[in-house]
């Protein structure tokens, strides 16, 4: 294998298992920060419970999140030399603004909220969850706008030998990274509703704690029900960019091969990459693949053969993975509102069924995100900015194979173990269930001898 | 021009104040079965950076994400010339981070065990080819017009080694006198002497670097070319010298401020002399990476100049407002009371 090979399975292992722990800091930081905020006004001890239980959930996951991050941003220039110097100029704010404006915010605060409870106020304490929260979220604002620059690059002119930046705010309303960012902190909402319901339902199963999981259940469910929702909207935006501003990639989702007008949407359907065509087409909603692409029954989509070879990207995956997300997202919206619905009535309980499924679907939002992913990077391949410099292009010079086999296979072995590790204690809390003594916190403790 | 002149500044006080907050992170962390004897101390000396190690580790990334904003031509290079070294040190942070947040929440004697030898071996690798690199640098890169010629075996020369043994011994002083000032009792009085033991050696070791440096690297020449500058090796010298004078009188706080004084100003003097170079090329100086051959268009610089005039002045209040938030020491029962505590 090549450098530039070996280098996108590291980018792609290192960025998919960051990936694992981000959309549940998105979703559980707002989560627990309501809980907190309902302590506040309410002060009722169950939300200081909830507060706490789901906190330290939210704390074990935060910790990889937070150390798989630094690797992101090395790579770009360990591996990624040749791009790092072409858009630095352009690319390197996003990320400096997003370290500045984000990252400090939210490690600060982070700390007030884990030591703090005993030396600030209860409004500050609260504050303290609800900026670590909105750090995160503004986190992934910056990288998405700095990703929506690679999808669709704008605000730059080639000069210098490299991409110069001449608008910023150009970069800053890419509506390709606006919308990327709408849809990204919503899937993480997802999974983070997804995630509470599940450990939720698996206490209720077996009785534990009904009040405390009740509620939790209830406040998760119309926060699940609210973002698969918009979610799905908003995915419906994004492919209408997607086919506004990369075609080759469009086609690929859909799997169209010809350039034709008022292109049906197959729901049954194979492609055949080799001969450059799909070998079973069913069940067809006429004109349903146009609908979705411009929003109008007889717009005319590219197909694959009009592209050259050398800038396709490669369909199997980018289809397979288009569709699943987007069946995924169907199904949560359908569980979601069965799950307002019997927690509203109280009727969970009834349904023990149904609770069980909700265990078993908690991976499911996980996935979904990373099928997202492998649509948008998969899909812009082989452009590693879309339309103005290629992958293969990208790649550090002085960088040799041994090197990156070296360090992808370390990688492996350090994330695995980590992400063993991680897994396990998240299960082990989740499984401990709530601890009822809050005395350490309500009683101010003593100033030390 | 003024512009890289000002990112060169901005650079300068974003790594040297990454070097003053995790430096005593890293020491602590490198002390973390040597002073503690007990597992209650060893809990003490996690909590007592526990609020703020995340924080100060965001330094690096901010160091890191205005190389690249500012000078992508030094970022791309140096991260890839060096990647073999930054490699370790990414595994090393990796494994620190997680330890801290672990240690408490496994079972049995061995997780325990196993985290704190993780926790040390965090710390000191970092320590290490952080000098090991920037020793490097200030000395300069084998690099041409074809490219790099170097390897991780190539950074291991001695000038390289000897700052790195400078950064493991400064920052051990620091991590020292910075659990002194946060603890109490046995503790306290082991990391007083620590700190008062170490202190001997890393004089000896600064001595040797700055005596070497004269022959390894071309630092000096801004020196001679602006004798004034010379301040600031001076105020380096004096602040390690105060370290000792305020342990002796037993004001350890006074001794802290002291060694992180020392660190921003150790960073400070070899950033004066690399000035305009961000990384030479030992080879070749006209293959030198400077701040006006390799640093972003003057628009972007504007823009980043502004987000950093806004934005580091909001996150230095914040910082000292936590900072304060959690001054005073901490006791075994005090972290045994806290249930949030690491
Ligand atoms: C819970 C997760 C989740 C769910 C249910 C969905 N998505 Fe999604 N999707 C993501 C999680 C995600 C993601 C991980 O957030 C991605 C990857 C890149 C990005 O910005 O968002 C993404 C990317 C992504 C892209 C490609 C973006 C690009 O190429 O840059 C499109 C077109 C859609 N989505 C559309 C949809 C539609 C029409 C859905 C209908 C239900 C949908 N998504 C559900
Ligand atoms: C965090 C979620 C992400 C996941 C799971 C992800 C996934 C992937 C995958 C699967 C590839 C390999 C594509 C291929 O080679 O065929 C890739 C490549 C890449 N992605 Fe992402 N990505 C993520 C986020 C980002 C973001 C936010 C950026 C930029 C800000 C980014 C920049 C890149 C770069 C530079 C490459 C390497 C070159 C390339 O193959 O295009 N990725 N990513
Ligand atoms: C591939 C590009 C990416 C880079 C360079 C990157 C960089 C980083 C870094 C340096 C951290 C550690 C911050 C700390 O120490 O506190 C981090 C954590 C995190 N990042 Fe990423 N990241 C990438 C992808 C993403 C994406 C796509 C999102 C979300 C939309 C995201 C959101 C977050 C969040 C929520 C965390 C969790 C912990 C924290 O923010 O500290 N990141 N990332």
């Amino acid at each position: 294998m090549d450098v530039v090979t070996l280098s996108r399975l590291q980018f792609a292992a290192t960025s998919a298992f960051h990936f694992i722990f981000v959309p549940l800091t998105l979703g559980l930081s707002i989560l627990t920060a309501y809980m907190e905020t309902r302590y506040l006004v309410t002060n009722n001890n169950i939300y200081l419970k909830m507060t706490k239980f789901w906190g330290k959930l939210f704390l074990i996951n935060f910790a990889l999140g937070v150390v798989t991050g630094i690797t992101m941003e090395f790579q770009f220039g360990m591996n990624w030399a040749e791009y790092s110097r072409y858009v630095g100029d352009i690319f390197g704010a996003p990320l400096a603004i997003e370290a500045t404006v984000a990252f400090f915010l939210e490690s600060v605060f982070i700390g007030v909220w884990i030591f703090g409870w005993n030396k600030v106020s209860k409004k500050i304490h609260a504050l303290s969850i609800w900026l670590v929260a909105i750090a995160t979220n503004l986190s992934g604002l910056w990288i998405l706008l700095a990703n929506g620059w690679m999808q669709h690059p704008v605000g730059y002119v080639l000069r210098n030998g490299r991409a110069e930046m001449v608008d910023f705010m150009a970069l800053v309303t890419n509506p390709y990274g606006l919308i990327k960012f709408g849809h990204q902190i919503l899937s993480g909402y997802t999974v983070a509703a997804f995630f509470v319901m599940g450990i939720s339902a698996w206490h209720l199963l077996r009785k534990n704690e009904t009040e405390f999981f009740k509620t939790s259940f209830r406040m998760a469910a119309v926060f699940g029900l609210v973002s698969t929702i918009l979610v799905a909207l908003i995915g419906d935006i994004h492919a209408v960019e997607v086919a506004k501003t990369q075609p080759s990639k469009f086609a690929a989702m859909e799997s169209v091969w010809e350039t034709r007008r008022g292109v049906g949407l197959n729901l049954l359907l194979v492609p055949d990459p080799i001969n450059e065509c799909n070998s079973i087409e069913q069940i067809c909603i006429p004109k349903g693949v146009s609908l979705l692409a411009f929003h109008s029954p007889d717009a005319e989509i590219k197909g694959l053969k009009d592209i050259p070879k050398d800038e396709r990207p490669s369909v199997l995956p980018v289809f397979l993975s288009f569709r699943t997300m987007v069946g995924l997202g169907t199904l949560f919206i359908l569980v979601s509102i069965v799950a307002v619905f019997l927690s509203r009535r109280d009727m969970l309980e009834k349904y023990p069924l149904f609770l069980r499924m909700l265990v078993l679907i908690i991976p499911l939002p996980y996935l979904a995100n990373q099928f997202g992913w492998i649509v948008a990077e998969m899909g812009r391949q082989p452009w590693i900015v879309y339309g103005v410099l290629k992958t293969s292009d990208a790649v550090s010079k002085s960088v040799s194979v041994s090197q990156v086999m070296g360090s992808l296979i370390g990688f492996v072995l350090l994330y695995g173990f980590l992400g063993v590790i991680d897994i396990y204690l998240l299960v082990k809390f989740a499984r401990k269930g709530p601890d009822n003594d809050l005395s350490a916190i309500i009683k101010p403790r003593g100033q030390e001898a | 021009m003024e512009f890289q002149i000002i990112w060169f500044v901005l650079w300068g006080v974003l790594w040297g104040v990454y070097f003053m907050l995790d430096g005593f992170v890293m020491g602590a962390g490198i002390l973390h079965n040597l002073l503690g004897t007990s597992d209650g101390e060893k809990r003490v000396m996690i909590n007592a950076i526990g609020p703020v190690w995340d924080g100060n580790e965001v330094w690096l990334i901010t160091a890191g994400g205005a190389t690249f904003a500012a000078f992508p031509t030094t970022y791309a290079l140096m991260f890839s010339y060096l990647y073999t070294a930054l490699l370790l040190l990414l595994f090393a942070l990796i494994v620190r981070g997680v330890s801290y947040e672990f240690r408490g929440k496994g079972e049995g004697d061995g997780w325990k065990k196993g985290w704190d030898m993780a926790i040390m071996v965090g710390n000191f690798l970092p320590a290490l080819l952080f000098g090991v690199a920037f020793g490097n640098i200030f000395a300069g890169l084998p690099m041409d017009a074809t490219g790099y010629h170097g390897s991780l075996l190539y950074l291991l020369n001695p000038y390289g080694l000897l700052t790195g043994v400078l950064f493991v011994l400064l920052f051990l002083v620091h991590g020292a006198l910075y659990l002194a000032v946060k603890t109490t009792g046995d503790l306290n009085r082991r990391a007083l002497s620590t700190a008062g033991r170490i202190w001997p050696a890393l004089l000896v070791v600064a001595v040797a670097f700055l005596a070497y440096t004269n022959f390894a690297t071309r630092l000096y020449d801004n020196y001679l070319a602006k004798p004034l500058l010379i301040v600031v090796p001076l105020c380096a010298v004096v602040a390690l010298l105060a370290i000792r004078i305020f342990l002796a009188k037993g004001k350890p706080l006074a001794a802290f401020a002291s060694s992180s004084l020392t660190v921003l100003l150790v960073v400070g003097t070899g950033l004066v002399g690399l000035f305009p170079n961000l990384i030479p090329s030992n080879l070749d100086p006209a293959y030198s990476l400077t701040i006006f051959n390799s640093s972003s268009s003057l628009y972007t610089l504007k823009i980043m100049t502004v987000v950093a005039f806004i934005f580091v002045p909001i996150v230095i209040c914040y910082k000292i407002w936590v900072y304060r938030i959690f001054r005073g020491t901490l006791s075994i029962d005090d972290v045994e009371a806290d249930k949030q505590a690491y």
